[in-house]
């Protein structure tokens, strides 16, 4: 379970500093963009048929529960019928994909409700949180994966070593468990579980679907705060393991740059040790740093899961989550499409990345 | 006296006289670079007490795992109960020192089966290239793009909740990153000249594979698999946390967590005593992997 | 328990001192609800099957008869209906509508948009459609057996049922009133308007549906033109929170006004806490235990007899199901008529041993499944101990509710620890389905039924009594052949009712009359009021 996300209960990403990754982004990098977008998109088609051969074994019957626990027979062969089960699996699989491209996702049978609008209405929550939690990463764990290297063996070097490695091996649920009892139960600081408090449900006009966005698009500071105090918890814990992933990779990017030559010229020559490293050090990290960070991003937005059940965050990774335990296909593979598409442009988009700004690949 | 010295020379020696002397003489040197790092000697320690609290279980534990007394239940830690009761009045300890052959057998068996898929693939796919590179990389990526706990989740509904397929859906989702760090060791050695010498020597290519191949990417994976354990008994628990792990009334930790989570803010060392378990084992495997990183994979990172 | 106090008096006092948020309340005109509504598929009336959704449909439509929450004895009441009248000989029931009521679109509420919704329900043949096409109505024959005369609406049976066991089918979300011309109006490929009933409502009820988003909330607003006068609370909103310790801190925290799924722990200790009370109320459902009679170990009278013995039923209802579950050992919850109170079994290990050492039974393994809900993987767990020492070895597997459902209905779950909530208020509901089996085969397919489900052949005249049952008209003998049936179920039936639900709901204070639809209906907020 390396590439464990927030979910699992471990770093997102990559849990380490991996070599791998950076010759998967050299790979990459020789490519074409054409030949990428190809493979990423076969990829993706791949990911669908996984996730339908998944969904055709699993022994939940997902006519049950349309037709619930008191149907008759008939009922049931009804609801079967009308679900299109009773078609072979090749045709299925092919009427499905053709659904999506006309951006048909069908029906989730546990929300009674066009899967499409509730990807609409749970993405925005997973997204609002993966995204406040990626920047409290990037904005503690860049400056002190910078410092720890700077300083190694320093006193900031041990402490950041201390926070990855605790990031490392707390099991995020336990971890939000105790922080809700302490910051919300005990301190009342923090806003409770859910994404606002129930007296704003529907007070603020949905555009986005982000509510910290809304509320501000709407001009409601009362709604904003309230939003704000209830994502804090969770994004600072994802933040958390986020910034233990970003810390650590900063350092040991940091590490190889400051050994370099042309570091160790530019002292020679008697500059600052400041410019040294903000200047010049850490200019040259800033494309792997991205790619690291969005890495890091992507296995945030796949969703959660722990996290959003114990928050109540009504998010993409519960919504397939509990698609997949009551058999609810269509969410679970509507779900998926998100994912892989997420997927797909990130990786898209370190690739730009490493054109435009990587002189050596033009 | 004069014989310790002379052994640990030996061992030590530059110009060793036979092979024997050479490996174990690397294996020690090895060993005292692991041996200088405090920390990992630390995790080291731990996991030894683990193992042993595992292999004596019955005879350290002050009581049955699964002995229930609902008039007992809750109790706080105090001198009869180290660490309390749980909901059905079962001792945690005893529990937990149960529990931890259950986490020893997650993470050995994931362990050792998601590095071995991942060897394989990599390798065959960084050996072979052309379209079965592309195939393997592909299914490699499918496997990547996909939320791990999810995929994990979605095996074990499909085969039915239960420890071993919780193992297997682990061991089958943690493979990828393995297979891309097979391929791109393999890659990075395919023309190495030894290679192209055996070749010429008339080895088939099964024979390099498993011959010359697999050897050099073993200790790269060795230090991963270590890195990676902790992230595995986190995702175990996880599962577990979900129900979706070992089955009652067994008590793996995770579930135990679960369990606990519904007294957590009355009584909270139901759920905290396991989370603090888990949190040491990973830690401690935590610390031996950056330790065996130093040993294993000098031109690694040294983060 | 003195380190706990300790760690929490230190914890809330450093609270005190740093905490700027003050202490929150929810709007006076608003009542915030937390529960797990996450089973919410449909808001169909003819279609919604799901506790939670039957909270919502029983507040924003109302039906021919209701109940009143506030005088729950005296049973149903007139509703859209002001009065009806039962022919002579029993076979038909003509109501007469209330004037002046109308749905939320501010059309009126006519005789025919009840018998049109009546015969809706039959057609569109959904889950909950038995509840009235037991009276013999089909999709062929409902036009003609449901009929709509200016204001009077008839309903032709095919037996002369007794009019409580009618009547209170009534009382169902499934009869509910439903405006048809609205309906019609967006109704697609002639679904009658299924689709979009869905996701909308067009009801008559003291609330309109405001805005329902799955697995999140439900918005209720109230209706100001309702005819029974317009609710206090103008807003009711309805989140969906799973963990217990989560409703418990909002409830603390004041952020909501009720909090229905709190575990005895949570209750207990809420208990202590300043401005919070806990409301108990007896709910329909029941826990019982299933045991396969296709099981050989199991389908041996004297293993039944022994497991009836194997329940802690004192110490299961005095510790994890606290306050939550009481002992019921019969099919019929309290609440309803003819329920029987005995409790012929104890918690009794040497007794079981007993009876299975005469039978010369010498142990045996069974592996079963069980829901992954707490209460019943305790409850299993409990029972595997028990077991253990009468010699029996229980495997358990954890599942979802899907998967064991699923297996249950293909009457493989050896032994199943669920619940059982009634579908209506009349104690046909139980009957029917726990002690009424025609045809015991594998073709039978009768899937809804639980006898079935445990292949337990019920006794010809058990099954006749059963039937015999639904049409006596005096309620007294009613009764008493409902006890009857009960008495010989416990006797020998390998279905063992053990607890009843108890709805503990934690309330605020000033929160007045809640409801949570005790053991024969779903829960109602138009009485509810909050004080100062």
């Amino acid at each position: 379970m390396t590439e464990n996300t927030g979910a699992g209960g471990n770093t997102p990403g990559a849990s380490r500093p991996d070599p791998s990754a950076r010759n998967a982004l050299r790979r990459r990098r020789a490519r074409s963009i054409a030949g990428t977008l190809l493979s990423l998109s076969l990829t993706l088609l791949g990911l669908l048929l996984v996730t339908f051969i998944i969904g055709r074994v699993m022994p939940i019957d997902p006519v049950l529960k349309v037709v619930g626990d008191r149907a008759t027979q008939a009922q049931y062969d009804a609801a079967y019928v009308a679900m299109g089960l009773d078609r072979p699996l090749v045709v299925q699989f092919f009427g499905y994909i053709g659904d999506v491209l006309t951006g048909d996702f069908g029906r989730s049978i546990s929300t009674g409700q066009p899967v499409a609008d509730d990807i609409k209405r749970v993405f925005p929550a997973t997204f609002e949180l993966a995204t406040l939690g990626t920047l409290i990463g990037i904005f503690v764990g860049v400056p002190l994966g910078v410092i720890a290297a700077a300083r190694k063996g320093g006193i900031i070097d041990q402490v950041a070593r201390v926070v990855a490695l605790v990031g490392y091996s707390m099991p995020i649920f336990w971890l939000g468990l105790m922080g809700l009892l302490i910051f919300y139960g005990i301190l009342g600081w923090v806003g409770g579980p859910g994404r606002q408090g129930i007296i704003y449900d529907g007070m603020v006009p949905s555009v986005t679907g982000m509510i910290l966005v809304d509320s501000l698009l709407a001009g409601d500071w009362a709604a904003f705060r309230d939003a704000f105090s209830h994502i804090i918890l969770p994004a600072s814990l994802l933040g958390y393991y986020s910034l233990a992933y970003i810390s650590r990779m900063t350092r040991s990017f940091m590490l190889e740059q400051l050994s370099a030559e042309y570091v160790i010229t530019a002292r020679v020559k008697g500059m600052s040790e400041s410019a040294v490293i903000w200047r010049h050090a850490f200019r040259n990290i800033a494309i792997p740093l991205t790619t690291v960070i969005a890495l890091s991003f992507g296995s945030l937005l796949e969703g959660s899961v722990l996290t959003e059940i114990i928050f109540s965050w009504p998010g993409l990774g519960s919504y397939i989550t509990r698609g997949l335990l009551s058999g609810d296909m269509n969410a679970v593979l509507g779900g998926t499409v998100v994912v892989g598409v997420c997927f797909v442009v990130l990786n898209l988009f370190s690739d730009l990345l490493y054109r435009v700004l990587d002189p050596r690949s033009k | 006296m004069s014989n310790t010295i002379s052994r640990r020379d030996w061992l030590l020696s530059d110009a060793p006289q036979t092979r024997r002397q050479a490996r174990l003489g690397a294996i020690y040197q090895g060993w005292l670079t692991f041996r200088s790092n405090k920390l990992a000697m630390v995790g080291l320690i731990i996991l030894v007490l683990l193992i042993g609290m595992a292999i004596f279980a019955p005879l350290l534990a002050p009581q049955s795992p699964y002995a229930q007394d609902l008039g007992a239940r809750l109790q706080p830690p105090s001198a009869a109960h180290w660490l309390g009761t749980d909901g059905l009045g079962r001792d945690i300890m005893s529990r937990l020192i149960h529990g931890s052959r259950i986490t020893l057998f997650i993470v050995g068996t994931v362990a050792l089966i998601a590095p071995i898929i991942g060897l394989f693939i990599g390798t065959v796919a960084g050996f072979a290239g052309g379209w079965v590179d592309q195939v393997l990389m592909r299914v490699t990526d499918i496997f990547l793009a996909f939320p791990k706990l999810i995929l994990a989740l979605a095996f074990v509904a499909a085969l039915g909740p239960s420890i071993g397929n919780a193992v297997l859906a682990l061991a089958l989702t943690a493979w990828p990153p393995y297979a891309r760090l097979a391929r791109a060791e393999t890659l990075t050695i395919r023309h190495a000249d030894f290679i192209a010498a055996a070749r010429l020597q008339g080895a088939g290519r099964l024979r390099l594979l498993i011959r010359h191949i697999w050897p050099l990417c073993v200790s790269s994976l060795i230090v991963r698999v270590a890195l990676d354990m902790a992230g595995i008994i986190l995702s175990a628990a996880g599962l577990g946390f979900l129900g979706l792990g070992a089955q009652p009334p067994m008590p793996e930790w995770g579930a135990m967590i679960s369990d606990g989570r519904t007294y957590i803010l009355d009584f909270w060392w139901v759920a905290a005593m396991p989370g603090l378990a888990i949190f040491t084992v990973s830690i401690a495997f935590n610390l031996l992997g950056d330790g065996l990183r130093d040993v294993l994979d000098p031109k690694g990172d040294k983060s | 328990m003195t380190l706990k106090m300790t760690t929490r008096a230190v914890l809330l006092a450093s609270a005190l001192a740093l905490s700027p948020a003050a202490y929150a309340e929810t709007p006076a005109d608003t009542l915030v609800v937390a529960h797990t509504i996450d089973d919410i598929i449909s808001l169909d009336p003819a279609q919604t099957f799901e506790f939670s959704g039957n909270d919502v449909n029983n507040n924003t439509y109302d039906r021919l008869v209701d109940f009143d929450p506030l005088d729950m004895d005296a049973g149903f009441k007139p509703s859209l209906a002001e009065s009806w009248e039962v022919s002579e000989d029993g076979l038909s029931i003509t109501f007469t509508m209330r004037e002046g009521v109308t749905f939320h679109s501010g059309n009126p509420v006519r005789a025919e948009d009840a018998a049109w919704s009546l015969q809706r329900a039959v057609k569109l043949d959904k889950t909950p459609a038995f509840i009235l096409t037991q009276f013999g109505f089909t999709a062929a024959n409902a036009e003609e057996k449901i009929s709509a005369d200016g204001n009077k609406l008839t309903l032709t049976l095919d037996k002369p049922y007794a009019p409580s066991f009618v009547l209170n089918c009534l009382t169902a979300n499934i009869a509910s009133i439903i405006d048809k011309e609205t309906v019609l109006a967006n109704e697609q490929d002639g679904d009658m308007g299924n689709g979009w009933l869905n996701t909308n409502e067009a009801g008559s009820g003291a609330y309109t549906l405001a805005a329902w988003r799955p697995n999140e909330a439900v918005q209720l607003a109230a209706y100001e033109d309702y005819w029974q006068g317009a609710p206090a609370m103008k807003r009711v909103i309805v989140r969906n929170v799973a963990e217990s310790s989560a409703q418990r801190l909002l409830l603390e925290q004041g952020d909501i006004d009720v909090a229905r799924n709190l575990t005895p722990t949570d209750v207990e200790s809420i208990g202590s806490v300043e401005g919070v009370k806990i409301q108990d109320e007896p709910r329909g459902r029941m826990m019982y235990m299933g045991l396969n009679q296709k099981n050989e170990l199991l389908s041996n009278p004297a293993v039944i007899e022994a497991m009836k013995y194997l329940v802690d039923y004192e110490g299961i209802t005095g510790s994890f199901l606290k306050g939550q579950f009481t002992t019921h050992q019969a099919f019929l919850p309290l609440g309803y008529l003819g329920v029987l109170e005995d409790q012929p079994w104890t918690y009794d290990v040497e007794k079981a041993k007993q009876i299975l050492a005469d039978a010369g039974i010498e142990g045996g393994t069974i592996t079963t499944r069980i829901r992954d809900l707490r209460e019943y993987i305790d409850v299993a767990q409990t029972l595997q101990a028990s077991m253990a020492q009468a010699g029996l070895t229980l495997e358990i597997e954890q599942m979802t509710g899907a998967q064991v459902l699923d297996a249950y209905r293909a009457r493989e779950v050896p032994i199943f620890i669920g619940e059982w909530g009634p579908d209506y208020s009349d104690p046909n509901t139980n009957a029917a389905t726990f002690a009424f089996n025609p045809d015991n085969s594998d073709e039978a397919k009768a899937v809804g039924l639980l006898a079935w489900r445990n292949a337990y052949a019920v006794p010809e005249e058990m099954n006749e009594a059963t039937v015999a049952a639904t049409l006596e008209k005096d309620a007294e003998k009613r009764a008493q052949m409902y006890k009857d049936i009960q008495a010989q179920y416990q006797a020998e039936a390998p279905i063992i009712p053990l607890f009843q639900r108890i709805e503990q709901a934690g309330l605020q204070d000033n929160v007045e009359n809640w409801f949570s639809g005790g053991a024969v209906t779903s829960v109602i907020y138009r009485q509810v009021t909050k004080g100062e």
